[in-house]
């Protein structure tokens, strides 16, 4: 539990920082994904892929291992059962760990296969995305722009994002699991390192508060996009972020024109 | 009865020495061939039974509880002497000696006293390596600490749990036994009866408690280690377990009894708060340190104090007395266990007693606090006063602490020899259930001490020379097929049956707690011949009661705390009787034994060495026929007997 | 005068090991604040055995809180409300008059009910059969002063050798797990230099038997150490999961001849 805890305590921080540049402007995060994609040895991406399904896969398999053994311990509860110490996430952890499964499978249909059904997903013409300006356009491949003159190659990471968390039960869904996050993340960071016996009565303390702060800082790291999305404050760009130039937009209307 | 002590030969100092040389000894691969039975897991059964089983004999432990960890020598708190002399402050394994036997008020014997403290350094050691957490000071070396007025620091202690420790060290060793096979443990068993085949011992029947089946056990030697019978009393320090079944049984199958009416009461437990109370707590004795024991003078001020309506803390300085202080000036509130109790007793039955009940003086920190302020005291006592809170409700900052004497500990017990053997071969005895080394009263720290001794360093010696004496040949030869097993079991059967069927309407708890009245009147802190006389005839009456008019509730089919506790009733009754017939037979006031017939003008113990320097012994001799008295008689060669004087 | 209460015990009656219990509801009169929760059910036993009933069976020994016997969940804790306290030290002035009190034997499956409130709390021993020793034979040992011991090894090992074996902490566990007695006990043990030739044997045995017992496993919830009547610390559990993986790590990479 605690190692593949671990992994994922450290990817979630990642994944939450690449989201973060989403207020740097749509270039920044659009050209952080590009890279993602189209830097790295394909290879490469499948092989993080494969390592962060399989960690899943391995904290689930510990988790419902874990669970049975548990239960199988005690066959008969309590009339009366009282809690003393135990926190209500460490109590929540299968609770809010079930919902968190429910929530990935979901994220990763929405924005990485890309295949929710009810979703509006970009049609396969460039064409018409940018000159009917689709209004959910949500991008399923790397498409082409021309920047300064140059074709280059972009995922429009910032209006998928933005499209997506524009549908409220979308950003509704998205807010609970990242809270449900939280409260995971407050118990299993400083459990973690109980797991593997580097803490003490002082490191406990310090750890527990450490990972309420972490807990937190991941909440509202991944709940403020959609709240910035719902409010207004991050809009579309269908340009891919590359045109920052008033002037530019038309340029490449007229490019995809000829 | 032969009560041959075999004390070997020679000067006192190489007795032990030359005694391991002359033994039998059993071939190592011999050992197997032999089983032992070992009964009590407490230090000294504990401990035997893994050394024994650590040599390669067979053993079988048996206790009550739910496991051998929680026999009650855990509940110890103080701490173990040796004469280490870490401390450099004049200690010696002769000044042990002669303090314990001394401390014994000069009623043990000699030679197991002086090789108790021989061995109590290898005690140290053994517990040590065992992983025992001892105290320590900051340079890595064994911490000590003067305890129960001894003049020299030879105290090891682990916290206030130091019986703890060594427990779960023997525990541990014993553990290790169990899981390589070597020890078949039962828990859950109580011994009822002892086996006894052509004189020797060879075997024991249990009750399994859990289940309510007797069974037979067969062996080469029996080990009997079942504590001390201080629950006679009903209200004791002991565990609610405790009780003097296994030894009374030996001692109806011949063993002898000695000074069963060598009692230790304690001064400083929680006095007894009302007649729903099962169990006596103990404070440590430290408390007396700094601790000073009053009464109001006049005992209408006592009564007011205890209907709530005069609060002690407003009784001025002239109306209090300090009876401790201004009986013993020189010793103060440190006067000796036996002394400082029956003072206390003195003062309640003048009607000056505090506490709902009557039985109670103060221990007051007031002046302490006053004058070291109270971060000091807490420091030093914080933990007790915790406890004390936690048991009575009162903050024994604010209001003197209460405490009354509470029996603690027995000295007497079954009569071993030198080799702790008893009067029927082939059963030994160990720790409080033998009578051996503490005499008329036991020093603070060396009830552990001798547990210990009599486990790891003296039963595993002398079983072997037994078995060795007895020779391979009939190693095992005995079975439970047996017929002394047969009839053994049945007169178990039988009794247990009869407990059952009486049909009466008193519980045995009720039959205990008037047991306990009468013993604690009549034979505990001061004795009458009068009282004991009244008080046989009381027991006598009472014990005829019992088997007429007793209610068992349940069956024999399993966990059955009713009949658990007849049983242990209906022995601590005849038992009681021995008691008194023994504190009526002693003419004499010696430790723990005060007959205020023997007392000199101001009250002091009066011993009378001419006729008393004896171990006196009785023989069971049939249900209502009177036992029969032998005498050890005690020979000092070594310590000149002289009175001991607190003032 | 003491105060005296009536109380409402709801109390788990199970005759033996293979029949079915149930809860029986029984009151009880006239307690006195000052008696101890084990006195005030010898006051429900007396009164059973008035009426012929059997009483209710219970394990108690010391009943000065360091034998380990009593184990009972009382209100659905086990030992009760009181911190750091044992059911035999419990006393009835913290409860009040007209209270109705739930009495449950410890519940885990490797503790199986024998009677009444009564478990069987053998695996514990089984644990410690398998490695919680020092091996020392009588005799064998040397000077108690030859290995120095600095005090915070010594104060270490005696906060972990505080443990009495209740089971409390099985039974506060919302998993069952054992993890508090067998870290308690290897803490002890481990952090001794007389235990560290063992150390690595010691720990991977003694998890193998807590494991097989069928103990379940450890959450890091800490109901364990809130219900512990001696207060050992979770620190004891990180001490025994250390000592575990660097075992592990060590078998996995021992020579192998």
């Amino acid at each position: 539990m605690a190692l593949s805890g671990l992994v994922l305590v450290l990817f979630v921080m990642g994944h939450m920082l690449g989201n973060l540049q989403i207020f740097l402007g749509p270039e920044v995060i659009n050209a952080y994904a590009y890279k993602l994609h189209e830097l790295l040895p394909a290879s490469a991406l499948w092989a993080v892929r494969l390592v962060l399904l399989g960690t899943i896969a391995v904290h689930i398999w510990a988790a419902v291992t874990l669970t049975l053994d548990n239960r199988k311990a005690r066959p008969q509860g309590y009339l009366e059962d009282k809690v003393v110490q135990a926190s209500y996430s460490s109590r929540t952890m299968r609770m809010s760990g079930i919902i968190l499964l429910a929530f990935i499978i979901f994220h990763i249909a929405h924005f990485t296969v890309r295949a929710v059904p009810g979703m509006q997903y970009e049609s396969e013409s460039k064409e018409s995305r940018i000159l009917e300006k689709t209004e959910v356009p949500l991008v399923k491949d790397g498409e082409a722009v021309l920047k300064n003159g140059q074709e280059e190659m972009t995922f429009n990471v910032n209006d998928m994002m933005v499209a997506g968390f524009k549908v409220w039960w979308v950003s509704a869904f998205y807010i609970i699991a990242t809270g449900l996050l939280c409260m995971h993340l407050t118990h299993g960071f400083s459990s973690m390192f109980q797991s593997v016996g580097l803490r003490n009565g002082l490191w406990r303390r310090r750890l527990d508060r450490a990972a309420l702060a972490y807990g937190w800082v991941v909440f509202i790291g991944f709940a403020i996009i959609p709240i910035a999305v719902m409010a207004g404050l991050l809009k579309q760009d269908p340009t891919g972020g590359l045109v920052s130039q008033v002037g530019e937009t038309a340029a490449i209307t007229e490019s995809l024109e000829k | 009865m032969n009560l041959d002590s075999k004390i070997p030969e020679g000067p006192l100092s190489e007795k032990w020495s030359s005694h391991k040389f002359n033994m039998k000894l059993v071939n190592p691969s011999n050992r197997r061939k032999y089983s032992v039975i070992v009964v009590g897991s407490g230090l000294a059964g504990g401990s035997a039974a893994a050394s024994l089983a650590e040599q390669g004999y067979n053993v079988s432990c048996f206790c009550y509880q739910d496991s051998p960890r929680r026999a009650h020598s855990i509940a110890a708190q103080g701490g173990i002497n040796a004469s280490k002399n870490y401390q450099n402050d004049g200690d010696s394994v002769y000044r042990l000696f002669y303090d314990t036997v001394k401390g014994g008020d000069y009623r043990a014997r000699e030679a197991n006293v002086y090789r108790l403290s021989e061995v109590s350094s290898d005690i140290i050691d053994q517990c040590a390596a065992n992983g025992v957490p001892f105290a320590r000071e900051y340079g890595g070396l064994l911490a000590n600490r003067s305890f129960g007025g001894a003049q020299v620091s030879r105290t090891f202690y682990a916290r206030g749990q130091t019986g703890q420790q060594l427990l779960l060290g023997a525990y541990s060793a014993l553990s290790k036994q169990i899981g390589l096979g070597k020890v078949k443990m039962f828990n859950r068993h109580e011994m009822l009866d002892l086996v006894k085949v052509d004189g020797h011992a060879k075997g024991i029947i249990v009750r399994n408690m859990a289940t309510g089946e007797l069974t037979r056990h067969a062996s080469d030697a029996v080990v009997l280690a079942t504590g001390g019978y201080g629950n006679v009393f009903f209200l004791s320090t002991n565990a609610q377990g405790c009780n003097v079944t296994a030894a009374y049984r030996a001692h109806k199958r011949g063993a002898g009894m000695a000074n069963p009416c060598y009692t230790q009461i304690h001064p400083t437990c929680i006095p007894v708060h009302g007649d729903k109370q099962s169990k006596l707590t103990l404070m440590s004795e430290s408390l007396r340190n700094d601790g000073r024991i009053w009464t109001p003078k006049d005992a209408e001020v006592a009564a007011k104090i205890r209907k709530g309506e005069t609060d002690p803390n407003s009784v001025a300085e002239d109306d209090r007395d300090y009876f401790l202080e201004r009986k013993y000036p020189s010793f103060g509130n440190l006067a000796p266990r036996d002394i400082s109790s029956r003072a206390a007793k003195e003062a309640c039955d003048e009607g000056r007693g505090v506490a709902s009940t009557g039985l109670g003086v103060f221990l007051d920190f007031r002046d302490a606090i006053k004058r070291d302020g109270q971060n000091t005291i807490k420091e030093r006592y914080g933990n007790l006063f915790d406890m004390y809170q936690c048991i009575t409700g009162d903050n024994p900052y604010e209001t003197p602490m209460m405490i009354f004497p509470a029996v603690h500990y027995t000295m007497g017990g079954l009569w071993v020899d030198y080799n702790l053997e008893s009067t029927i071969p082939g059963m030994f005895v160990g720790g409080e259930a033998n009578f051996s080394d503490h005499g008329a009263n036991r020093l603070g720290a060396s009830a552990l001490m001798q547990g210990l001794s009599d486990g790891y360093f003296v039963l595993p010696y002398t079983v072997g020379n037994y078995l060795g004496k007895q020779g391979v040949a009939d190693a095992g030869k005995v079975t439970t097929e047996h017929p002394a097993f047969a009839e053994a079991e049945a007169n178990v059967k039988a009794r247990t049956d009869k407990l059952l069927s009486i049909g009466g309407t008193e519980s045995p708890r009720s039959f205990h707690k008037r047991l306990g009245h009468i013993i604690w009147e009549q034979c505990g802190m001061a004795r009458s011949k009068e009282g004991l006389e009244g008080a046989i005839k009381d027991l006598q009456a009472l014990r005829k009661e019992f088997w007429t008019n007793l209610r068992v509730v349940g069956d024999a089919d399993g966990i059955n705390p009713e009949l658990e506790r007849a049983g242990r009733v209906a022995d601590f009754i005849e038992f009681g009787e021995l008691m008194c017939r023994d504190a009526l037979m002693r003419e004499e006031s010696c430790g723990g034994h005060f007959r205020v017939e023997h007392q000199t003008e101001d009250g002091e113990a009066l011993r009378d060495d001419e006729n008393f320097a004896f171990a006196g012994v009785w023989e069971y001799k049939g249900d209502d026929i009177e036992p029969q008295l032998h005498k050890e008689s005690l020979i000092y060669e070594n310590v000149e007997l002289a009175t001991r004087s607190y003032k | 005068m003491e105060k005296t209460m009536d109380l409402t015990l709801k109390v788990w009656r199970q005759k033996s090991a293979n029949s079915t219990g149930t809860f029986e509801t029984y009151g009880v009169k006239d307690v006195s604040e000052g008696s101890s929760f084990l006195e005030m059910l010898d006051t429900l036993s007396e009164d059973l055995v008035e009426k012929g009933k059997e009483p209710v069976a219970f394990d108690h020994d010391c009943r000065e809180g360091i034998c380990g016997s009593c184990s009972m969940t009382i209100n659905g804790i086990p030992h009760g409300p009181e911190k750091a306290t044992t059911a035999c030290q419990l006393h009835m002035r913290h409860f009040h008059d007209g209270q109705t009190i739930t009495i449950e034997p410890w519940r885990a499956k490797p503790f199986p009910v024998i009677k009444d409130l009564v478990v069987d709390r053998s695996p514990f021993d089984r644990i410690i059969q398998s490695g919680g020793f020092i091996t020392s034979r009588a005799g064998s040992a040397v000077d108690a002063n030859a290995i120095p011991i600095s005090k915070a090894t010594a104060d270490y090992a005696m906060d972990a050798a505080a443990c009495i074996g209740c089971g409390a902490c099985v039974a506060a566990c919302p998993n069952a797990s054992a993890m508090l007695f067998t870290g308690a006990k290897v803490s002890h043990m481990n952090s001794l230099p007389q235990g560290k030739a063992e150390k690595d044997r010691r720990t991977l045995a003694m998890v193998a038997t807590m494991d097989g017992e069928g103990f379940g496993g450890c959450t890091n919830v800490g109901e364990c150490e809130a219900a512990c009547p001696k207060s050992i610390s979770l620190d004891m559990i990180a001490h025994l999961n250390r000592d575990y993986a660097t075992a592990q790590i060590k078998n996995f990479f021992k020579p192998v001849a």
